[in-house]
């Protein structure tokens, strides 16, 4: 059962649409195809997991943009919150 | 698409039909209260400020308060004032005067002899006033007459998710028709803000808008303060937002696809058929749909992952949740439920013309859930400490 949902391809993450427990599997759609892993926490309702893993300092991508950095390695099947993400104003004016 | 609304001598169409009693201070304000809850058919608030404010913090109050006097619900304004305070009664008329040839009646509480005798006589300004406005008969208009305000709060995953994008969907079908979106909150274009510059009509509209975001930043920095200090909220993070960007890339959703013409500063008066443009508003609910309203918006369109009630005094404002938890609990508050987008069960274009339908019948007086808790909670935005 589809229990998530990436928003842009290139994403690290994924949202929880459902409430997914601990050794469950996260399960979305990407290009008409299913893909799985699986959760290492529970992952709230509309909470994030990630996808793969995730080195400290990378910057994190939802939207197809970044949201923060990693703070430490984050494993992928993580619950992705502010236990593992800081933030970082970057300058976009460039961009 | 069209509803019925009110022409105003101005050349502008309400969706409602009030007076108001507007408070030239927090002085006045109580006495409004009073005054209002005398004459059915009008509306007022609590105005916080009016006085002891530095200029640039007095010009916002100032603005806020032509603004409603101008919006295009408002069928006339008695002015109240307590005589002494900084916003004097012939500076307000004069502000409202540059927006609107609407009637205006004014009562100052020192002039009139005390309490009792201002509100004698704004009762029965405000009454004669209230029966002009009730003879009026509703014409028809098409939705190009609109302009829609749009607001998060609340906010959650579900928001950037659902309910933002379907207020974009809302944004580029009123575009199309010709009407007006305003998309607001500042504070939530940071760490987006290089998106919406991209789709800036020109280059001056571009660099206005990392304008406006590096200002607010500084401003709150000259203070000490860091803008992520509120925000996200404790609320928000427990819906699943984790960072400020990452909210803003939701928020920024409402503005839809279309290019971004225009940005205003707070409370400044909108041009109509404007297309999509931007007002410099805090990420704070009420003092942000102030602004809009102010600045003409007839109705709000509101996004709310948490469950937010917030409503105003002289506009509509329409509450929509992509959070399917929220809609079950707080349906009460809630006019349109848009977690189908999430779970697959309608489509945008279904959603979005469901949305332009509710925000039509709404300009043609169908209650919203906050009109009918009698919500008009309100607040006006501020620059630094009083004096």
């Amino acid at each position: 059962m589809v229990n998530a949902m990436i928003i842009e391809p290139i994403d690290d993450v994924v949202v929880a649409i459902e409430a997914i427990k601990k050794g469950e599997e996260v399960c979305y759609v990407l290009d008409g195809k299913t893909l799985n892993f699986t959760a290492l926490n529970d992952i709230p309702i509309y909470h994030k997991a990630a996808i793969h893993d995730i080195a400290k300092g990378e910057p994190v991508r939802k939207y197809g943009e970044h949201i923060g950095v990693a703070a430490c390695d984050i494993k992928a099947g993580e619950h992705v919150h502010t236990h593992n993400i800081t933030n970082h104003r970057e300058n976009l004016d460039a961009k | 698409m069209k509803f019925y609304g009110y022409k105003r001598p101005d050349g502008r169409v309400g969706i409602r039909n009030k007076v108001l009693i507007l408070p030239a201070s927090v002085c006045a304000s109580d006495t409004t209260r009073i005054i209002s809850q005398q004459v059915v058919g009008s509306v007022t608030f609590n105005n916080q400020n009016g006085c002891s404010q530095v200029g640039a913090d007095q010009q916002l109050t100032m603005d806020v308060m032509a603004g409603y006097a101008a919006n295009p619900n408002v069928y006339g304004t008695v002015v109240v004032s307590l005589g002494c305070e900084n916003c004097q009664m012939d500076l307000v008329v004069k502000a409202i005067s540059e927006r609107t040839n609407k009637p205006i009646k004014q009562v100052i509480i020192q002039e009139a002899g005390g309490t009792l005798k201002a509100i004698d006589m704004a009762v029965r300004y405000a009454k004669e006033m209230v029966a002009e406005a009730s003879l009026l008969q509703k014409e028809e208009f098409p939705l190009s007459e609109l302009i829609v305000g749009t607001e998060c709060g609340g906010s959650d995953t579900t928001s950037g998710l659902a309910a933002n994008p379907l207020i974009g969907r809302l944004s580029d079908l009123l575009v199309k028709e010709g009407g007006t979106s305003i998309l607001s909150e500042t504070t939530e274009f940071i760490g987006g803000e290089h998106l919406l510059a991209r789709r800036a009509a020109t280059p001056e509209i571009h660099d206005r808008i990392f304008e406006i975001v590096h200002r607010y930043e500084k401003a709150l920095q000259m203070v000490g303060e860091e803008v992520r200090e509120g925000n996200p909220s404790p609320g928000n993070k427990a819906g699943g937002l984790t960072t400020l960007e990452e909210k803003s890339l939701g928020c920024i959703h409402k503005g839809g696809h279309t290019p971004v013409n225009a940005v205003y500063d707070y409370a400044k008066q909108v041009d109509p058929k404007s297309g999509l443009v931007i007002m410099d508003t805090p990420g704070n609910d009420p003092s942000s749909v102030a602004a809009m309203v102010a600045g003409g918006a007839q109705v709000v369109v509101f996004s709310t992952g948490r469950g937010t009630p917030t409503g105003n005094p002289i506009a509509p404002v329409i509450k929509i949740t992509g959070n399917k938890l929220t809609f079950a609990t707080m349906e009460d508050n809630i006019d349109l439920d848009a977690s189908p987008l999430i779970y697959g069960t309608k489509t945008m274009e279904q959603l979005g013309d469901e949305l332009l339908n509710l925000v039509a019948e709404v300009a043609s007086g169908k209650q919203t859930k906050a009109e009918s808790l009698g919500y008009t909670e309100m607040a006006i935005a501020r620059v630094c400490n009083y004096v």
